[in-house]
């Protein structure tokens, strides 16, 4: 099949590439790229495993063809830290409130809470489920999930809040 | 502070062991997306197997002409059960004593049957090639009702077993039926219900559902043709028992055979058996020489591997006119699907389900399970579920509901007044399990304060009279469930799987600076087995958590064990982790007398050092004895610190729960809110009460999409609906409740550290609380029992049947 032509920018690296028309997002970035953090966990986009980043709106990459993300910049999991490796609130505060168990859905669920907490810098816990809910876990029943976000905001705010 | 002057307070916590809240070493990874599930490998030259499946449940396969997808660029091999037939592998056996087709052989069984493996260069191009195959099929009269199974005219499915009147559990009477399990005393139990005052009975049935984890299951299978030797990486729950099978069904000799658990994206049962995919990725790699990856989808994963539960259960319950149990009768007509690969230990082919007879004391009981085959998948796996114990407790606890109605009594003043009482441990069940440890009186009552249950139940009075003025629409109901559960298997002596006794492993290998490595039989899919047991040891011999590795998963290098589901990690294997750090610590011991040079017997154990009995000032560290192991050890005497203990355990563990659901529902719309969730859990002792908070999250989340929504049906032709994430009910954040958690500790008495389990308690005790809040709505409306899912539509039916609608 022939191939075009796609340029991106991923976790902020600018990168051209050939790719099939057909070749789903998420396909490219964790076969093409390696980077393998998004998952793919339904085909049907409900599950939310492979949620990045888009130009600044939560995307489920199974359902985006990589020629629709031509031009964008997008984020995955592996671009939320800090460029010298410290980790982002988010990272932390799922740890330290159990927000995870098998990890499969954490990446997806992270990237999701990453920009809900841009949207709503200090979201109620109803925001919050309401912000998460197309992204599936089926081992942490969200109430570490929903706690580690607001955790995160918390921290987040927490210098804002200070300089006020 | 220097670590010899810390107090043995201070160098407890510093161990971070036992009853510690703390935070995973897996964390890390999932977190950064650094995780390694199979999906992520890619191997040089790996290529991409994909199934053509059958449309029809019951057909004859006339021909197969592969010849345009062999035709399409890229695609290297189509393979078909003519192909697997010169190996011997066109059937494999089933962890049940069945056989299955690895691919059709002739015929097709169910919709979506594995009939032919493509493999090709990537995954689209082996997605093409599946639609270019031309399969010709004839169709036959599909067998959709179990009901209808063992009709004299019911269609033959399984034409391979023709003839054969023994099955692997018994005696075979019908072409359909597959066996025939009694347990208890039959003539005893219909004599008391023959005498009973009152004798309530109910069909319950357990509907078909499906483990569904978030990552489907899959494999990359290498064959290396120059060293002989197979190595495979996938989602096993139980990576030894698939090397074993792997090397008696190929005939690879099995310490040519390497199988490796990655990280695993949850499993809940789905991933303990062995499927067509895996044989023929298998398959695959040894023909074509390079590695191949077998990954599902998830309508295949919803469709064909693992479904659980699809029990008709027919109960009946006797009592006295004041609620005392006399008897329970129950049979179960177990929809098996097309191939019986129930994962269950081999001497139970319906599981534990004899356990049936709960958290109560009852005299004589009787139990008959008849498996029937159908044109549905194969599986019967224990989703979140220690061997249909899940089905077992909600055919009890519902029962207990409906007899409440029947003698108009409290649900929880009856469930009182039958507990198996705490001077009875060890109590002997009418079925023959010897239960281990309980207090169930006392967990009962403080979950019923907990929640302030009289109060409840005046709200509830107060709910129905507003309902019957007309002044709501909304009807408030209270579900109780008391669950005892049977984990932990299991003892060598009644516990096998195709003839390898579910003992398990740990070895241990302390390193001259202090810090070890622990190798277990089991694999964690998220439990955080590298956190957890590591804990146990850590209180075993006095090296701090953190400064012990906990590795799983690769057959090469861990200790064989039976692996992880049923919740038997902590019972058998945190168990062999406790006797291992136990041995390390005995020869510690010798070690460090002779540098004290003191007798054996004179040092006692603190905390994290030998301390010379009443001179306090002399003692040696486990660092310390750990260095000397590998340099100064007493004469005679082998160097190193390193223990291995395989562990038959001596009986299950009886973990046990009180729950408290309460929902309103609204008649006009079906729709139920769970407006309070009270969980308690009595796990024995507490590793980790993090992580066991976030086992029952978890657990009752599942049990809430069970009970509310969850649901594989078929229709008349055979049909699957509801295989995929459009129609299959996972919760969301939004439609999943606050959990209230609370505990117990009642120890279990024969496990090293008195560690019963906890992961699939609250799947056990959940859906049956969310199923008798949801009953108990209606119950003064003449309602005994609906079944499930209680999801909006069917919960509206219930409204409108009992004229509350319109």
């Amino acid at each position: 099949m022939a191939k075009m032509h796609v340029k991106l920018t991923v976790n902020g690296r600018a990168l051209e590439a050939l790719a099939e028309p057909r070749t789903l997002l998420i396909h490219f970035l964790r076969e093409e790229l390696g980077l393998t953090g998004p998952h793919i966990g339904c085909d049907t986009s409900h599950c939310g495993a492979c949620t990045v980043d888009l130009d600044g709106k939560s995307v489920k990459s199974c359902t985006l063809f990589v020629a629709q993300a031509n031009g964008a910049a997008v984020t995955t999991i592996e671009g939320i830290a800090q460029p010298d490796g410290s980790l982002h609130a988010l990272q932390d505060a799922f740890r330290e409130h159990h927000g995870l168990q098998c990890g499969f859905c954490t990446p997806g669920m992270i990237t999701r809470a990453w920009r809900l907490l841009q949207e709503n810098p200090d979201p109620s816990e109803a925001e919050i489920r309401q912000g998460i809910s197309g992204n599936l876990c089926r081992c942490t029943g969200y109430q570490n999930i929903v706690k580690s976000i607001r955790a995160a905001a918390d921290q987040l705010n927490a210098p804002r809040e200070a300089a006020e | 502070m220097s670590a010899d002057v810390m107090t043995a307070e201070a160098r407890t916590a510093q161990l971070e062991g036992l009853g510690c809240k703390r935070k995973r070493v897996e964390d890390a990874r999932f977190t950064q997306g650094k995780g390694r599930y199979v999906d992520d490998m890619k191997l040089p030259g790996m290529l991409y197997g994909d199934f053509v499946r059958s449309p029809y449940a019951h057909a004859r396969i006339k021909s197969i002409d592969a010849s345009k997808a062999l035709a399409l660029p890229g695609v290297v091999a189509v393979i078909t059960a003519e192909e697997l037939k010169p190996l011997k592998l066109h059937w494999m056996p089933t962890l049940a004593g069945d056989v299955q087709a690895v691919l059709a052989d002739g015929k097709v069984h169910f919709q979506n049957q594995e009939v032919a493996f493509v493999v090709a260069e990537d995954r689209y191009i082996a997605a093409d090639a599946v639609e270019l195959v031309e399969v010709d099929y004839e169709e036959l009269p599909v067998l959709v009702d179990a009901f209808k199974a063992l009709d004299p005219d019911a269609p033959v499915l399984r034409e391979d077993l023709e003839g054969k009147s023994e099955g692997a559990h018994g005696p075979r009477r019908h072409h359909n039926h597959i066996f025939t399990w009694e347990v208890g005393d039959a003539a005893a139990t219909e004599a008391a219900l023959g005498e009973a005052e009152v004798v309530a009975k109910e069909l319950v049935t357990y509907q078909r559902v499906h483990p569904c984890p978030l990552e489907t299951c899959g494999c990359v299978a290498s064959m290396d043709k120059i060293n002989g030797q197979l190595t495979v990486w996938g989602t096993f729950q139980a990576p030894h028992a698939v090397r074993t099978v792997a090397s008696l069904i190929s005939g690879i000799p099995e310490h040519k055979i390497r199988i490796v658990s990655p990280d695993i994206g949850g499993g809940f049962g789905n991933k303990v058996g062995v499927y067509p995919g895996y044989i023929c990725a298998i398959v695959a790699s040894i023909v074509t020489g390079v590695p191949v990856k077998w990954i599902e989808d998830r309508i295949e994963n919803l469709s064909t591997t693992a479904f659980a539960r699809d029990y008709h259960m027919t109960g009946e319950i006797a009592a006295t006119r004041d609620g005392r149990i006399t008897a329970l009768r129950c049979h179960v007509l177990a929809d098996h699907g097309a191939f019986d690969a129930c994962a269950d230990p081999t001497k139970f082919p319906a599981g534990f389900f004899n356990i049936c007879t709960g958290s109560y004391d009852i005299p004589v009981a009787h139990l008959a399970v008849e498996g029937v085959y159908t044109n549905k998948a194969p599986g019967g796996v224990a989703y979140r579920c220690s061997f249909r114990v899940t089905e077992a407790s909600y055919f009890i606890e519902r029962m207990i509901d409906v007899l409440a109605l029947k003698l108009g009594m409290d649900p929880a003043e009856l469930r009182r007044k039958n507990f198996i009482r705490k001077e009875q441990f060890p109590y002997s069940s009418a079925l023959g399990w010897e239960y281990d440890s309980g207090d169930y009186h006392t967990a009962f009552d403080k979950a019923l304060q907990a929640v302030d249950y009289p109060a409840l139940r005046e709200e509830q009075r107060r709910n129905r009279e507003a309902f019957a003025r007309g002044e709501t629409r909304s009807l408030m109901g209270i579900g109780l469930a008391f669950f005892t559960e049977i984990v932990g298997a299991g003892p060598i002596k009644n516990c096998d799987i195709l003839g390898l006794g579910m003992f398990d492993s740990c070895e241990i290998r302390v390193h001259p600076t202090g810090s070890a490595i622990a190798r277990l039989g089991t694999i964690s899919q998220g439990q955080g087995h590298a956190t957890t047991f590591a804990q146990i040891l850590a209180s075993e011999i006095g090296i701090p958590a953190a400064n012990i590795t906990v590795e799983e998963g690769d057959t090469d290098t861990a200790p064989y064990g039976l692996g992880t589901y049923g919740s038997r990690s902590t019972p058998v294997a945190g168990a062999a982790t406790a006797m291992a750090g136990r041995k390390i610590r005995a020869k510690a011991q010798m070690i460090a007398a002779w540098l004290l040079e003191v007798h054996d017997d004179d040092l006692e154990w603190d905390v994290d050092r030998f301390v010379v009995k009443g001179a306090p000032e002399r003692f040696k560290t486990m660092q310390e004895v750990a260095f000397a192991a590998y340099n100064n050890v007493p004469p005679g005497m082998e160097p190193g610190l390193e223990a291995v203990s395989y562990y038959d355990p001596p009986n299950m563990t009886y973990p046990f729960g009180a729950y408290v659901c309460v929902v309103e529902v609204d008649v006009d719309t079906g729709v139920t809110e769970v407006r309070r969730f009270y969980a308690l859990d009595d796990c024995g002792t507490r590793i980790n009460p993090m992580v066991i908070e976030g086992q029952v999250h978890g657990g009752l989340t599942e049990a809430l999409a069970i009970a509310m929504g969850q649901e594989i049906t078929y229709d008349e032709t055979g049909n699957v609906k509801g295989a995929s994430l459009m129609d299959f009910f996972l919760p969301t954040a939004v439609e999943t409740p606050v959990w209230e958690t609370d505990h117990t500790v009642t120890p279990s008495p024969h496990h090293p550290i008195g560690a019963k389990g906890v992961g699939e308690s609250p799947n056990v005790g959940g859906v049956s609380a969310f199923s008798n809040a949801v009953n108990d709505a209606f119950a003064h409306l003449g309602l005994t029992h609906t079944q499930m899912p209680h999801d909006h539509w069917r919960v509206w039916k219930t409204a409108e049947r009992l004229g509350l609608v319109g």
